[in-house]
């Protein structure tokens, strides 16, 4: 046991060389567009039949370019350790590449402090981390928390459980027809009561993106915070925490490209410093007696126990891939994939799009086909090669304000091209073919 | 050609079910949901004083595995009793579909089924009283 303790033999003039080299990290700004698929190994091997794959669930989960493959291979490899203070060589390397991360994820953003980025699991645990430190010993009965229909269980259901152990309710901001918050409409429900906004910035299911600037705006002004769940927009659109000032931002790793296993929390560090802890045991303590302990500083105060070392140490990795490509390029890539898809799909008769029109959208496609019910029809297009997703999308609430029990998601990212589109379009013929309904 | 997974058999079943509806006063009704993609199917049994089910007539909406299922389900099970219901396996009820289903798709293809063992096992329990009370 003490070996572990012993002062390792360092020798001073050691230069470390870790290979996800951080800071230092070579972008690819020059990047040409065609070679973007050729950076996602996966999307070149054909499927157990020999079909290639045409992957469109980006929304649920994004393909990963080779520099992150490498980056975990490389962590276990050649420098893996437990993080945190181990002070040989490993423990060194792997801490400042965690940190090198967290300084890349908090300039993405646009956050002021680095420790304002906190490591979690994922989008998932950053808004119930949220919940549950920021809410609990702050909300009670006569506090409003405002929600709306188009959000993920995963922004809705922590507050319900929120708003039920304290005694808070819950509210709605109405939608559009076309399934955008109808913002002239939010005196209706929001109020000098309430005291958090949870939005999503864009809509896994339709899409939509949501108006954030106008919202903190309008929420600020009655004294509310913004909790906003970025897990589908940050992989997709630029966002700076500054402007509009956002108090809370939620995103998971894997949908921007990284593993998964490591999302994050960005928070305002004046409001993190006064929240409760969230997880208890190690790391996020300062001194721990008998009976009890105080906290750690920020970040470690909210990253209790063994980080996902490897996975967040890749995700600084994706987020230089991201960056590299940069977000116009992106967005200028999946607007023409959206704007394609969008219109090719709805030349086909008894094909239904839901959600706005494209300028208010992302490169999500939900669609229903009356002919073919979505299970069938994802079941068939999966002959063809295609990857989509049925069902309700963690997203049962906005079913049930569209009418429909399911549908069937395209979504897109910058790996993709108009042959996806051209084989997805194929695909839905193929499949009113087998159910004999074209 | 037939397909391997929506063949003639689920096709038919599914574009003309068989006993697609609801019974005037059935012995017994019971709905269940498939939470992932919302199929659903509701099931209703006309069962005779000899355990033996006279009409078994099924709704709900959903893929067509789940569909025709229900209707392969109804037809099937039409003149035999609980005694046979309740020895009537998942696997039986996945070789009468003729096709090979996925994980995934074998929770639409035994939706019904799901349906029909939760209707035969509470109905002897419902029966027993019903046959107390009248006594």
């Amino acid at each position: 046991m003490a070996r572990t303790m012993r002062r390792p033999r360092l020798r001073p003039e050691f230069q470390f060389r870790f290979p996800v080299s951080s800071c230092l990290f070579e972008t690819r700004g020059q990047r040409v567009v065609g070679t973007i698929r050729s950076d996602f190994p996966i999307l070149g091997r054909p499927l157990s039949d020999g079909t290639p794959l045409v992957y469109l669930d980006s929304a649920s989960s994004a393909q990963k370019p080779q520099v992150v493959i490498d980056s975990l291979s490389e962590c276990y490899s050649t420098y893996y350790a437990n993080s945190h203070r181990g002070v040989y060589q490993f423990g060194v390397q792997v801490d400042e590449a965690l940190e090198g991360t967290r300084a890349r994820v908090a300039a993405m953003i646009g956050a002021d402090h680095p420790e304002e980025v906190i490591f979690t699991s994922g989008t998932t645990m950053s808004i119930n981390l949220v919940a549950s430190a920021w809410g609990r010993s702050r909300l009670s009965s006569g506090d409003e928390l405002l929600v709306n229909e188009m959000e993920h269980h995963a922004n809705l259901v922590p507050w319900q459980q929120l708003a039920s152990e304290t005694g808070a309710s819950l509210r709605h901001i109405p939608l559009t027809d076309d399934g955008r918050l109808d913002l002239e409409r939010l005196d209706e429900c929001l109020t000098s009561r309430t005291r958090l906004v949870a939005v999503t910035g864009m809509s896994n299911v339709l899409g939509t993106v949501n108006p954030i600037g106008r919202l903190v705006e309008r929420a600020h002004a009655v004294g509310a915070l913004v909790l906003v769940d970025g897990a589908q927009s940050v992989p997709h659109a630029a966002i700076n925490v500054q402007e509009p000032r956002i108090d809370f931002l939620a995103f998971s790793g894997h949908k921007i490209y990284g593993p998964t296993g490591v999302g994050v929390l960005y928070g305002r560090r004046e409001l993190l410093e006064k929240m409760d802890p969230f997880l208890c045991g190690g790391n996020m303590i300062s001194e721990v007696g008998l009976t009890e302990s105080s906290w750690a500083e920020l970040p470690a105060k909210f990253e209790a126990g063994t980080l996902p070392v490897a996975q967040a140490i890749a995700l600084g990795v994706a987020v230089d891939y991201v960056q590299g490509i940069g977000f116009d390029e992106i967005g200028r890539i999946e607007t023409a994939l959206l704007r394609e898809a969008q219109q090719r799909l709805s030349e086909i008769p008894d094909v239904l799009i839901h959600g706005p029109a494209v300028e208010h959208k992302g490169a999500i496609v939900s669609f229903t086909d009356e002919r073919v019910h979505p299970h069938d029809m994802a079941e068939l297009l999966k002959r063809k090669g295609v990857a989509v997703r049925a069902g309700h999308h963690c997203t049962m609430p906005l079913h049930a304000w569209m009418g429909v029990v399911a549908t069937t998601r395209a979504s897109f990212a910058l790996y993709n091209d108009s042959t996806d589109i051209d084989v997805l379009v194929d695909g839905i013929q193929y499949a009113r073919k087998v159910l004999r309904c074209d | 050609m037939s397909d391997e997974l929506y063949d003639e058999l689920i096709l038919d079943h599914y574009e003309s079910p068989y006993h697609r509806g609801e019974l005037e006063s059935p012995s017994c009704t019971h709905t269940e949901h498939n939470p992932l993609c919302g199929d659903r199917v509701q099931l209703q049994l006309q069962i005779g004083s000899d355990q033996r089910i006279e009409q078994a007539f099924f709704d709900g909406e959903g893929c067509a595995i789940s569909q025709a299922a229900a209707s392969i389900l109804c037809e099937h099970i039409e003149g035999k009793t609980l005694e046979e219901i309740e020895a009537f396996t998942a696997a039986a009820m996945l070789e009468l579909l003729k096709v090979r289903l996925t994980a995934v798709r074998q929770r639409c293809g035994l939706l019904g089924f799901k349906v029909l063992k939760t209707l035969a096992y509470s109905y002897d329990g419902s029966h027993d009283e019903a046959a107390e009370a009248s006594a």
